[in-house]
């Protein structure tokens, strides 16, 4: 354990003097936080969300409002759709992260003097990983306790904030978040190990953010919402998708196949 | 302190190493010659335990390769052949993170001992990636003895260094063996080799002569002797040539060269002969092959198959 901290440590250390993996990791949470916050504010302020009408969304939705009123009932459904763009946090930072660290580590060629040492490969992993997941998921947490105190002063509809606030949402953050940090530093690693440029490994393991852009958009067309039901599902799943990526990941990161097969 | 019995290692298709068998002393510079792509850096990985090997054993310290290999990287240390710093860390941050991960014990004492003893200690605090190569050497040398091994390997220690770097470095090298540390030494550098190590193994991808330097002239050349004569008369060459111990005898840009078994016992009477039959001998050297022509020949040879 001690390792893996001493791992993470010089991982921090090196990785966010990158002006970009600094400017990942402050300004999408910057961004996440104030856009449903900014909504929230048009919608709601002076206590006026009758101006938005059941017609303003997808007829289903309703059905998730209970006994919010037509307004604010429209007005939790503009903003659940960027509520849905916090995971976003937990996906492209850790990846970021992840990128820079290893490629970095491969073509400064840093890698076989660390795998010299009396380290395992798993506490290596561990260390690179969790170096990469827990800013990405540190930042994702405060960004949601940031809009719920926001919500909170901005939004006049104590229902719609309580809406915001519920287990809905935060197991999707607090449990969600997670389970996606751990697939998004996995597919890193797994491309990390094929490619020699940082930006390169970055915008491929970008790619692990297309299935929640197809939620998000899923979710405005109207095809399915974001309810309890999806969200446990959706964790379920991602234990079993982080079980298998991790294991895949773990057999790439292992000293021989790191040093002879690593292009 | 390393030993190979039939070390052998394939990558698919490729014979890196072909069944390597050799003993390394305690306390030796055992130098590893060999072309680029010879498998030179493939038996330092399997001896550090980076890698494992695909048949044969090896022990390093007593510790058997593939099955205590957590030991072995404890009490070995290893310069890569790049020197792998982190750019953006300091030198002191660079050396306080591997001696972590070599769970030394004084960190700060052992970092400062080995940043002053390599002359970075004014430097500690700049960043890795701002140092010459030189620099980045010492510093790459100063993290592969932060956990004092008894066991050193160096791969290309002085490769792309300026000679007056390399100067430093092989100094330095020299200083570790009077410490009583084993130095497994991969080099390019003959002259380093021959300069440094107490053995020498000539290695493509299988071992082809091991040796110490002088033993490896010997067994290659003959020993040959030149003899500077104020003027080289074919009856010289005639005379010397029938002597009985002679292997043999020519001119060569106005001296004489002479093969045979034992200069030490048989160069007074070649003196003699030369000096009654009129010759005046102006100085009288032995003719010194270098490792590279050593090398060269042997590499020659396995290309001949």
């Amino acid at each position: 354990m001690d390792k893996i901290w001493v791992i993470m440590r010089k991982e921090w250390a090196e990785v966010f003097k990158n002006r970009f993996v600094l400017f990942t990791v402050a300004f999408l949470p910057l961004i996440l936080v104030a856009l449903p916050l900014i909504l929230l504010q048009i919608t709601g302020s002076s206590g006026d969300v009758s101006g938005l009408s059941a017609t303003d969304m997808p007829a289903r939705f309703s059905e998730l409002c209970g006994e919010m009123s037509e307004g604010e009932c429209a007005q939790y459904f503009l903003v659940s759709q960027f509520m849905l763009l916090f995971m976003l946090m937990p996906l492209a930072i850790p990846v970021t992260i992840a990128s820079y660290s290893i490629v970095g580590e491969k073509t400064t060629r840093t890698l076989e003097p660390v795998l010299a040492t009396p380290v395992t490969t798993l506490e290596l992993l561990a260390g690179k990983a969790l170096a990469a997941a827990i800013p990405g998921v540190s930042v994702t947490w405060l960004g949601f306790v940031v809009f719920a105190f926001g919500a909170q002063l901005i939004a006049t509809s104590p229902a719609v904030v309580a809406r915001l606030t519920d287990p809905l949402w935060l197991m999707a953050i607090f449990v969600v978040g997670p389970l996606l940090a751990i697939a998004s530093v996995s597919v890193a690693v797994m491309i990390s190990s094929r490619v020699n440029d940082p930006r390169v490994a970055e915008q491929l393991s970008m790619l692990v953010i297309l299935p929640l852009l197809a939620a998000f958009f899923g979710q405005i067309a109207g095809f399915f919402f974001i309810n309890e039901r999806l969200i446990l599902w959706m964790a379920v799943a991602l234990v079993l998708i982080d079980t298998g990526l991790l294991a895949f990941a773990t057999q790439l990161f292992q000293r021989e196949t790191i040093l002879t097969r690593w292009k | 302190m390393i030993e190979t019995q039939n070390l052998t290692k394939r990558f698919g298709d490729i014979l890196a190493v072909d069944r390597l068998t050799l003993k390394v002393e305690a306390g030796e510079v055992f130098g590893f010659l060999g072309p680029n792509g010879a498998g030179k850096t493939t038996t330092i990985r399997m001896l550090t335990a980076l890698i494992s090997p695909t048949s044969g054993d090896a022990a390093v310290l007593g510790c058997e390769i593939g099955r205590e290999d957590g030991q072995i990287r404890r009490q070995v240390g290893i310069l890569t052949e790049s020197p792998g710093l982190y750019d953006g860390l300091s030198a002191e941050r660079n050396l306080e993170f591997f001696a972590r991960l070599y769970e030394v014990e004084d960190i700060a004492e052992q970092v400062e001992r080995y940043l002053r003893m390599l002359g970075l200690w004014d430097r500690r605090a700049e960043a890795a990636g701002t140092f010459s190569k030189g620099m980045r050497q010492k510093l790459a040398i100063a993290r592969a003895l932060l956990h004092e091994p008894q066991v050193l390997f160096l791969d290309e220690p002085t490769s792309a260094l300026d000679p007056e770097a390399a100067h430093m470095v092989r100094e330095f090298i020299a200083s570790l063996k009077q410490e009583g540390r084993t130095i497994f030494l991969c080099t390019h550098n003959l002259d380093e080799a021959d300069r440094l190590c107490d053995r020498i193994a000539v290695f493509n991808t299988r071992l082809l002569a091991l040796d110490t330097p002088t033993d490896l002239r010997r067994q290659l050349y003959q020993r040959t002797v030149v003899f500077h004569l104020s003027q080289v008369e074919p009856r010289f060459v005639e005379l010397v040539r029938g002597l009985p111990f002679i292997r043999t005898a020519m001119e060569t840009e106005g001296k004489l060269l002479v093969a045979l078994d034992d200069p030490e016992r048989d160069n007074p009477t070649i003196v003699r002969t030369l000096v009654e039959a009129g010759a005046e001998v102006q100085f009288v050297g032995e003719l010194r092959r270098s490792l590279e022509d050593i090398y060269l020949k042997l590499i020659k040879e396995e290309h001949q198959g």
